[in-house]
Parts: C-alpha cells; sequence; structure tokens
C-alpha cells in the first residue's frame, strides 16, 4: 500500500511523515527512535504498547498510525523530556517495581492515567486501572506500592 | 554507600521507567532483512513437497530459503545442548507443529509475513505419540537414531541409539527398596501430573546476525552468549574467535532463551545473503519454541505407623517434546532429588526423558524441580492424612537435617530446611484455632517444601578492571534479564574494593570482550559468577597494592588508586586487571548406582504456606494468604531477592491454576495470552515473603542463588489446603475450577457427566 502523509504533534513537537497505512503506530514511533512502547502479544492484551494519543492511552500495536494524523501522541519518552523523572517514574524505582522492565513504560503511562483521574486511588482501584497491562516478572505487588507512593508524592 | 546485604535499586532503574533500556527486539541495521518463519502444520510427517515460488514471487521478497538451502552450507545442521537433534529448518520431516521448515527474508516484515502465506507444503503423516507414559513404548518413534552431543560424557553410550525415544534414563539405586517396602506398615503409592506450560518472556525470542569482516556477530536475547558463541562456531567449523555474541538487556528470560534458540538459523541466514538478518517472532510464535516438561510421577513410599518414612521409589516421565534441549539434563540434575527433602534409608529413582510430538521443553524456572514437588509434597500430605499425623509435624519427623546424607550420597551443608518449614509454620501459626468456613465456602491450609541442588560442572570467568582514575569496570557474560544480578555484581566489587556499588560500571556480555560463564541459568550466576566476580575484584586489589609498592609507597598507606596509578605512570594511565575463573568441585553420579559425594555446589531450599477458600457449589479456589520462604544464605541485596521470591511465586501460581497449553490432534488451541492465562495485577493473593536466616559458606559474603527458589512450593500447597478444606485430592495442574467441582462430585457420589 503506498504511504500516506500525516501530521502530528509527538511529544510537544510538530512532526510530519509519510507511512502506509497498515503500519501499527508502534513502528510509526521507531521511525522516531522511540522504542518505549514495545509491542509483546500483538492484540492488545498485555499493555506493552500503551501510547497516549490525545490523552487517551491506546494499545501501539492495533492502532494504526494514520490514525494519529491531526492528533497529540505521547509516549513514556516524554515524561522526563526536561531530564528529570516523573514522579510515577521515581516511585517505580524506589518500590522496586519492575524487573526486566520491559512492560514498564507501559505501567508507568497508565499509572499516570490513574492519577490524573483519581488522585488518591485505593488498592481495588489500581487493579482495577491497571488490569490491562501485564507482567511477566510480575512485579504486581510492588506496583501497587510504586502507585502509591506516586500519589503521595503527588499531592 | 551500596555495599553488600543493603537494598540498592537495581543500577539500571533509569533507562528501564524511561523506556530507553536497550534490548535486541530495538535493534536495527542498515540493510538489514526481516526474516519470516512458514512452519510445519502436522504433528510428525515426512515432507512430500515444499513450494516456494509464489512467495518468491511476491514484491519485495528477497529470498526464501529451506531446509535444503541451510545443508549447502552447512552439511550437519543439527544443533542443541545435549544432543544434537535439531536441525536449523526442517530437513526431510517434522517431529512437531509449529517446527521451522522455511524463511522468507525481505526487508520489510510485513512482506516476508505476507510471503510465508503464499509457501505450501504437503506431508506424509506419520502416527504421533504426545503422551510421556505411551512413549516409553516404542510403536512410535519420533527420531530414527539418537545424537547426543559431545558434551557430556555421561551421554555418549546413546550414540546412534535407535528404535527408541528414551533419550536419557537415570536410576539410582540407595538401600534396599524392595525388603523395606516388605517390612513397612504401610505402602502408599499416588500418581501425579502436570501440565505443559510455557516461559511467554515478554520480549519474546529475537536475534540479529551481521556478517562482518571475518567475523560474525550475533545480537541475541539470550541468556547464554558463550554457549550460543561456541555452537555457532562449531557448526560453522570455525574458532570461536570468529563468533562474536552480543546481549543487552533481556525482556524476560525465566529458562526460554537458553542454548540456541533464533540464533542457528539468523547466522546461517546472514551468511548466504550476506546482510544483517533479523528475526523477531511473534507471541503466538513462542509456544512453538520451548515449554516446559510434562510430566507424569508415580510415586511410592513404605511408612511405619511411627510415621517415618523408611522406603520411596520414584519413577518420573519427563515429556520432552520433539527435540531434547536441555531434558536429559533436567531429567537426570533434578532426577536425583525426586523423594524430596527427606531422610530416607531405602530409595529407588527411575528418571525418564522422552521425545514425543510436542513443542520441545526444556528448563523454566525450576530446572523440574517444582513438578517433583508438586508430587512428593502432594504425597507427603496425604500419606501424613493417612496416619492421622498433622502435615507439619510428619514433615518434622522425616525432614533432612544438616550432615545427613541426601538420596544421592551427598550430605546437606548449609541448606535451612527445617528452617523454611518452621518459618512457614510460624508465619501461619499452624497449631492455632483456624476458621475452616461454613456453607458452601470452606477454608483450609496446606504446606510445601522443596529443593534443589544447583549445576556442576560449571565455569565462570569474570574481570574487574580499575582504570587511571580508580574507576571500575566488571566485565562478565551472565545476562541480566531482571533479576538484578548486574546490581548484586556491582555490590560485591563494591565491598572488596571499597567503593561505592552505584560506580561499577556493568559491560554486558559481548563475547569479544567478556569472558566464559556457562550460562545465566539454574540460580547460578550469584553463587558461581559472584564467587568468580569477588575472586577477581580481590586479584584487583592485590594489584592495586603491588603496584602501590611498584610506585615507591609504603606498605598499608591507603592512597586512593587514582594517586597510585599517577605515581607509578607519571600521568592519568595504565589499568589494573584482576580476572578470576571459579569451578566447584564435584563428583559425577556413578552410572550404576547414580550415587555421588559431592553431587552440588550448594543447595536451594524454597516452601509455601497457603490458605484457601474453596466454593463447593462452583469449585473455584481463592487463594486468600501466600506464605513463600527461602533460603538464600545471605542476600546480596535483600529488597532485588524479596522480589524474586514474589515473582516467582507469583508465576507458579499461574502454573498452578491457570496456564496449560491445549493440544487438539498435536495442534496448539490457545497460542495467545487471550486464550492462555498468566496471572495478571487482580489475580495476586495477600502474599508474605521471608528470606529465611542462613549462610552459604562457600558462597559470596554467605550468598546463593534465589531465582526459582519461590516456585517450589506453591502448587502442592495450594492442592493440600484444597484437601485441607474439603476433602478432594487433585493430582493434576492445573487446579481449574472445574477440576475441582469434579472432584467434589465424584465425592458426593455424584460425578459430573464429561463434555
Amino acid at each position: 500500500m503506498s504511504p500516506r502523509t500525516i501530521n502530528f504533534t509527538l511529544n510537544g513537537q510538530p512532526v510530519s511523515t509519510a507511512i502506509e497505512p497498515h503500519r501499527n503506530l508502534v513502528e510509526l514511533l521507531q521511525r522516531f527512535d522511540l522504542f518505549g512502547a514495545r509491542e509483546s502479544c500483538g492484540q492488545g492484551l498485555c499493555g506493552c504498547c500503551t501510547v497516549l494519543v490525545d490523552d487517551v492511552a491506546v494499545s501501539g500495536c492495533l492502532y494504526f498510525g494514520v490514525w494519529v494524523d491531526g492528533k497529540t501522541v505521547s509516549t513514556v519518552e516524554h515524561l522526563d523530556a526536561d531530564g528529570t523523572l516523573s514522579p510515577v517514574q521515581q516511585a517505580f524505582i524506589d518500590a522496586g517495581a519492575f524487573q526486566c522492565g520491559f512492560c514498564t513504560p507501559g505501567f508507568v503511562l497508565m499509572a499516570h492515567q490513574l492519577l490524573k483521574q483519581n488522585p488518591n486511588p485505593s488498592d481495588d482501584d489500581i487493579k482495577h486501572y491497571l488490569a490491562g497491562n501485564l507482567c511477566r516478572c510480575a512485579a504486581y505487588p510492588e506496583i501497587i506500592e510504586a502507585v502509591k507512593l506516586a500519589a503521595k508524592a503527588v499531592t | 554507600m551500596s555495599r553488600v546485604g543493603q537494598s540498592m535499586p537495581r543500577l539500571e532503574v533509569r533507562a528501564k521507567v524511561t523506556g530507553r533500556a536497550d534490548y535486541t527486539h530495538h535493534l536495527h541495521l542498515p540493510g538489514m532483512l526481516h526474516g519470516k518463519v512458514f512452519r510445519a502444520t502436522v504433528p510428525h510427517g515426512r515432507i512430500r513437497s515444499l513450494d516456494t515460488a509464489a512467495a518468491r514471487a511476491v514484491p519485495g521478497v528477497h529470498r526464501v530459503i529451506t531446509g535444503a538451502d541451510i545443508q549447502k552450507l552447512i552439511p550437519q545442521p543439527y544443533y542443541g545442548p545435549a544432543f544434537h537433534d535439531q536441525p536449523i529448518l526442517a530437513i526431510d520431516k517434522v517431529c512437531h507443529v509449529g517446527e521451522p521448515v522455511a524463511v522468507v527474508l525481505a526487508s520489510d516484515p510485513h512482506v516476508a509475513d505476507q510471503a510465508v502465506q503464499a509457501i505450501s507444503a504437503e506431508y506424509d503423516e506419520l502416527p504421533a505419540v504426545y503422551d510421556e507414559v505411551a512413549a516409553m513404548a516404542p510403536d512410535i518413534v519420533v527420531h530414527d537414531t539418537l545424537k547426543p552431543a559431545g558434551t557430556f560424557a555421561d551421554l555418549k553410550h546413546l550414540k546412534g541409539r535407535s528404535g527408541t525415544n528414551v533419550a536419557l534414563d537415570y536410576h539410582l539405586r540407595r538401600g534396599d527398596v524392595d525388603a523395606a517396602m516388605a517390612r513397612a506398615d504401610r505402602v502408599i503409592e499416588h500418581t501425579f501430573k502436570t501440565q505443559q506450560c510455557l516461559h511467554l518472556p515478554f520480549e519474546p525470542f529475537v536475534s540479529v546476525a551481521e556478517p562482518g569482516d571475518g567475523v560474525l556477530t550475533i545480537h541475541t536475547a539470550s541468556q547464554t552468549p558463550s554457549f550460543v558463541r561456541t555452537e555457532i562456531a562449531r557448526l560453522f567449523g570455525w574458532p570461536e574467535n570468529r563468533v562474536r555474541v552480543k546481549v543487552p538487556h533481556l525482556g524476560g528470560g525465566f529458562g526460554a532463551k537458553v542454548y540456541v534458540k533464533l540464533e542457528a538459523l539468523v547466522a546461517a541466514l546472514a551468511l548466504m545473503v550476506r546482510r544483517p538478518v533479523k528475526i523477531a517472532l511473534t507471541m503466538e510464535e513462542q509456544f512453538y519454541v520451548i515449554t516446559k516438561h510434562p510430566t507424569t510421577f508415580r510415586i511410592k513410599s513404605g511408612v511405619g505407623n511411627d510415621g517415618r518414612v523408611t522406603a520411596r521409589a520414584c519413577e518420573v516421565f519427563w515429556n520432552g517434546g520433539a527435540y531434547a534441549d536441555i531434558g536429559p539434563r533436567v531429567t537426570q540434575k533434578s532426577g536425583f532429588t525426586a523423594p524430596g527433602p527427606y531422610d530416607i534409608d531405602n530409595i529407588r529413582i527411575d528418571s525418564y526423558a522422552l521425545y514425543t510430538n510436542r513443542t520441545p521443553a526444556g528448563a523454566l524456572r525450576g530446572f523440574g524441580i517444582p513438578q517433583l514437588v508438586w508430587a512428593y509434597e502432594s504425597h507427603t500430605d496425604l500419606i501424613a492424612r493417612e496416619l492421622g499425623i498433622d502435615p507439619v509435624e510428619f514433615r518434622r519427623k522425616n525432614i533432612l537435617r544438616e550432615g545427613r546424607p541426601q538420596a544421592s550420597g551427598t550430605a546437606m551443608a548449609d541448606a535451612a530446611i527445617a528452617e523454611v518449614l518452621e518459618a512457614i509454620a510460624a508465619r501461619m501459626r499452624w497449631n492455632a484455632p483456624f476458621d475452616r468456613g461454613a456453607g458452601t465456602i470452606r477454608r483450609g491450609r496446606g504446606v510445601a517444601i522443596g529443593f534443589k541442588a544447583s549445576i556442576s560442572p560449571t565455569t565462570s570467568v569474570a574481570i574487574v578492571n580499575v582504570s587511571a582514575d580508580g574507576s571500575t569496570t566488571l566485565y562478565t557474560s551472565t545476562v541480566d534479564m531482571g533479576q538484578g544480578s548486574d546490581t548484586a555484581f556491582a555490590q560485591i566489587v563494591a565491598q572488596v574494593l571499597d567503593i561505592d556499588a552505584e560506580d561499577v560500571r556493568i559491560v554486558h556480555p559481548d563475547t569479544d570482550v567478556t569472558p566464559y560463564d556457562m550460562g545465566t541459568l539454574g540460580s547460578r550466576s550469584l553463587f558461581h559468577m559472584g564467587n568468580a566476580v569477588r575472586l577477581a575484584a580481590e586479584d584487583a586489589r592485590g594489584k592495586l597494592r603491588a603496584l602501590a609498592a611498584a610506585a615507591g609507597l609504603p606498605e598499608g598507606t591507603n592512597y586512593p588508586p587514582a594517586d597510585v596509578f599517577k605515581k607509578r605512570y607519571g600521568m592519568q594511565a595504565g589499568n589494573v586487571i584482576g580476572t578470576a575463573t571459579f569451578v566447584p568441585t564435584y563428583t559425577s553420579p556413578d552410572a550404576q548406582t547414580g550415587l555421588s559425594d559431592n553431587v552440588t555446589p550448594f543447595w536451594m531450599i524454597g516452601g509455601a504456606g497457603v490458605e484457601v477458600e474453596v466454593d463447593t457449589e462452583t469449585g473455584a479456589v481463592r487463594v486468600t494468604r501466600l506464605i513463600n520462604a527461602a533460603d538464600c544464605g545471605k542476600p546480596i541485596n535483600p529488597g532485588v531477592a524479596r522480589t524474586q521470591l514474589s515473582g516467582a511465586a507469583i508465576m507458579q501460581l499461574g502454573f498452578t491454576l491457570s496456564e496449560i497449553m491445549l493440544l487438539d490432534g498435536g495442534q496448539v488451541t490457545n497460542a495467545s495470552l487471550a486464550d492462555y492465562k498468566i496471572p495478571g495485577i487482580r489475580d495476586i493473593p495477600p502474599m508474605e515473603n521471608e528470606l529465611v536466616e542462613a549462610e552459604q559458606h562457600s558462597g559470596p559474603f554467605g550468598a546463593k542463588g534465589l531465582g526459582e527458589s519461590g516456585t517450589f512450593g506453591v502448587s502442592p500447597a495450594i492442592a493440600n489446603a484444597i484437601d485441607d478444606a474439603v476433602g478432594v485430592r487433585i493430582t493434576e495442574l492445573p487446579i481449574t475450577a472445574e477440576a475441582v467441582l469434579r472432584a467434589l462430585r465424584q465425592q458426593q457420589g455424584r460425578p459430573l457427566e464429561d463434555e
């Protein structure tokens, strides 16, 4: 399929590129050397490919790249754009909330979304909100702890 | 100052939370081709025809490669750590569904994918065998002749053997089992089974081969870079120094990424097309690479009415799938611990590694131990129940104490078996009253303990480099896949050289630079490589002192290394290189008796205590409390150690309650995360993780490996708790609600009809 030119805002910068309509958002981001969104299960079940499009979390593996035309895209890489870790990122470090780190960007982004909507989530709120992210190393207890730590740091 | 014994965050935390950690998954090289694999659709068959013409005609396809093409480059393209049985691409026949038959290469992976759909193959189907016990009979034979690798001396006698699926049989004889059984007050026998399940690292298998001038570089998500180098060099008939293997961060491994997986394939392809070649598998394809052995374990014990086990006979059948991988080693290494951590005078073990027409099986977080513990700890509980003895008390009576010989004849040393059991019992308040529930929700509790020997013979080499400004770099081929080995090693170097662990730089495996290591597997790194790292750092420390003496500094002065270099060389110049090789002592088991007085460099001990609620109307089991305890010696980094214990236990919770690879006529019917259910954040029970105080005197600063210990006790502790709650016994994993409901209805005399 022939490429289509799209314009969008990527981590705060206006960008333009040509991409074939069958390529997904993860592939699109790789062209910009952004590798924090990772395709793992390929079915939108694990959350490793989480990306924010117009501030809504989407599974980058199931979301066509051309769909971001005219939209605002934020990846995990925007969180420390100024060189400082976000409170959520710092909390993930402090709680030891990952092992291999492959799924971590997805969890970090979703934790940000959760805290925006609910600054003081209970354990159940956290589990419910993060149910779409999987971690094979099973750092779940530490992830729950990290989100609570981040909530404290933000408020 | 972070040193040994202190919790500190992993060194690479910043890269991981910002999404900038490097994984092979991300690697893109100029001119790189992507390979997509055409896979067998039948479980066992001769390839009658293979038609790649339509695929070659797809615009954008660079080349299509088959097994015959590979053979032109490598006449004997068979690989494997124990047997050279696995072809790089199928030759003449296929032995399991999903076996790689051909590869399409294209610059665009979508084009390669599309072209794979255009390949067609026809097979003359052969009868297939899937069950490990059925595979004992020679009616259906997966491989015409056995081809053991030269790597292991004790497999050589199997060379050329034909008409059998038994890749390895291990036998242990101790005392007189038959006589002891005849004298015993009771003889109790059970059979337990485990299912096929798999690792599913979230970074699926991925390898890139890059041809260069006189050297082939392989970038790969591997736990065993040194082995990959040796094996690829062997396949090509090259010296090792022409193969360079590089491993960045690994997105999970769990035993999947050991030995050769995609590396031989990408290496051969890259040499054929003289361009870099990358193959990145999908999650679905991981179901056709490597799995955990399904097992059948027949266990029989002779027991006195006093509660002492006097004899035990173990027959274990390991379903190794179509290619042996490391299965024969699992069969032997795990085999000799099959009677459990109990002091039994008369023991007979027969352990068989079997070929079947399933996806191959290898090592998965425990090297066969969780399958064994499932059986012997379920059996132990059932014996206690039959004798009317409290299950914890029954274990206390029989447990292997320090200094007593284990089944193999090796005396237990630095093995905190009793301490782990007591830690669990104390946390559970085992002797306190327990709420057993009421109505349709019944509560129960159970414990289980297991143990494992470490791998041997095995070699680890480390290099510590102190630069002229005093900064320090560590070179090892250990792969940090999330277990925290980089950080633990930095802590060891820091302790020896009196510096900050945060200041130690770790060079990730690159066989051009980092020295040999057998592999990151079997919880071996902290002990084996940890010892090598400690010795290398001590070597560097000694050389720094010598340098100070050569610079004319008086002995015992405390000059910073930077000043010593400057004084010795007149400027900021030079290096101090500390090196060490660690090889533990080992005695191979006797071929006839299976006995050895030095069978392992250290013992790992893990156990679990569980409370459950069982819904008697639906069979649903809810784990309401999970206690994990392990002996990890003196932990180097207690914080990371606790997360290893917790992560292993949760993984085993999945293997216990939900995970099973379903087969229909050899076809996997649930090859996706949608249908193969791994634990999610809502499946985690309230957990407590305890590192039992202990010391491994031969370990670095008293430490030993831990990555697998959290898996040992979980499954049988849950089955024991279910029995405690509702009086039914589940003998096969996974323990689904359906399995429990069927058992409950059977118990009530109104069995459910089959589907």
